[in-house]
């Protein structure tokens, strides 16, 4: 039990896909500018993520190594598009918002890595919890990164005003905000982490 | 067919410029921060995925015509179009294995990062978006599609330049040691993203 405790903790600060693997940046920063995104967004990559986890580690043994990275991509496809076509019918307003980058997570790095690096060589219940753990890593982190965008790009939180007469500084919620806003997250968590060193 | 220059060349400025596709849609941003540390391979890297984001244009448009709209399957859009591209690059890496090994030396280690280029998939799915109305193919939807392909590896190029050119530079100065490599790549890349703010006033 522990150490599946382990297995999904892990994903969530120690190797938190955003901060400290740096993968699967580009549906990050485009789709933070609000929080609503952020949230349906992780939403998304972590069905994806727990469902080619689970396949993958399932079939391993008849996957032919060499064509492995096509096989992997088949099965990170399918469900892509299962949740494109969930998001379409039921919340066509966050699929609309979200638009490319749906598709997109199929070439989501932290999807693929997760296959290649953990899922073909784990059992099924490991992988269950090291997608599980990274899609809420990946969750926490959009969260993070799209509520300090849309409080300082639009001056709310969750569509709510905060602070009122507060004046909002839009560059937060245009595109160079976003790498602003990581690049600064980073360094900050540099700085955490060399202090506890 | 009916063409109009004007069209071309509203895609070509947004695509290169306004939508650059690393500064403001984010697509390839994993290999712009990764390989911008020196000229040489961030051109080798462009140039590769230049010519990969033309030729997966192409191959996805006749795919989207042909095969996915007669046949109603629009759906399978995305699985189809990765499928082919993962296929095209490994054959494309094959070929140049095969045919010119000095060029495989300087392209070859940066290939096959492709078939997870963002930029690549992203392309063939804005194509698709936006040169297709009704699951119809505007006119000259294939010309526009293809030159779009190019534009936006020109734009990933012109970005990919500037920035390696910058933390070229960087090297020799001294630098924060929190913000060192990664952090700071973000920082820059976000000052070049503001000027190029600047080309949104552009309208024809």
């Amino acid at each position: 039990m522990k150490n599946y405790l382990q297995e999904f903790l892990k994903g969530i600060i120690r190797e938190n896909p955003t901060f400290v693997l740096v993968l699967g940046l580009c549906p990050t920063l485009a789709v933070s500018v609000s929080v609503i995104n952020g949230i349906g967004m992780g939403v998304a990559a972590t069905f994806v993520l727990l469902g080619s986890n689970i396949i993958i580690a399932a079939i391993k043994n008849f996957i032919p190594d060499r064509i492995r990275i096509p096989c992997f991509i088949v099965v990170i496809a399918t469900f892509v598009t299962i949740a494109e076509m969930t998001m379409k019918a039921y919340s066509p307003a966050l699929d609309r918002a979200l638009g490319i980058y749906v598709p997109l997570i199929v070439v989501n790095c932290i999807v693929l890595g997760r296959a290649e690096a953990y899922a073909q060589k784990s059992s099924v219940i490991n992988s269950f919890f090291d997608g599980l753990g990274m899609g809420i890593g990946f969750t926490l982190a959009l969260i993070l990164i799209s509520g300090i965008r849309e409080f300082l790009g639009a001056g709310q939180l969750m569509s709510h005003t905060v602070i009122k007469g507060f004046e909002p500084v839009f560059i937060f919620g245009m595109p160079s905000g976003a790498l602003l806003v990581i690049g600064l997250l980073l360094g900050f968590f540099n700085v955490v982490k060399s202090r506890k060193d | 067919m009916l063409m109009d220059v004007g069209q071309f060349l509203t895609i070509f400025i947004s695509a290169v410029f306004i939508y650059n596709v690393i500064l403001s849609r984010f697509l390839g941003l994993c290999s712009f921060i990764a390989i911008s540390k020196e000229t040489r391979p961030a051109l080798a890297m462009s140039l590769s995925v230049m010519f990969v984001t033309t030729m997966s244009s192409i191959i996805t448009w006749f795919i989207y015509r042909f095969l996915l709209i007669p046949f109603h399957l629009t759906y399978l859009r995305t699985i189809s179009f990765i499928l082919v591209i993962a296929t095209f690059v490994q054959l494309v890496e094959m070929i140049i294995r095969r045919i010119s090994p000095p060029l495989y030396r300087f392209f070859g280690i940066y290939l096959p990062l492709i078939t997870v280029n963002c930029a690549v998939l992203g392309v063939a799915v804005l194509n698709s978006d936006m040169f297709f109305v009704n699951n119809k193919a505007v006119a000259g939807s294939f010309y526009y599609s293809v030159f779009q392909g190019v534009c936006v590896g020109l734009g990933y190029t012109m970005a990919m330049l500037l920035m390696s050119g910058i933390r070229e530079r960087l090297e020799l100065c001294d630098i924060p040691r929190a913000l060192k490599d990664f952090p700071l790549a973000f920082v820059i890349a976000a000052i070049m993203s503001l000027s190029f703010m600047g080309f949104n006033g552009f309208k024809f």
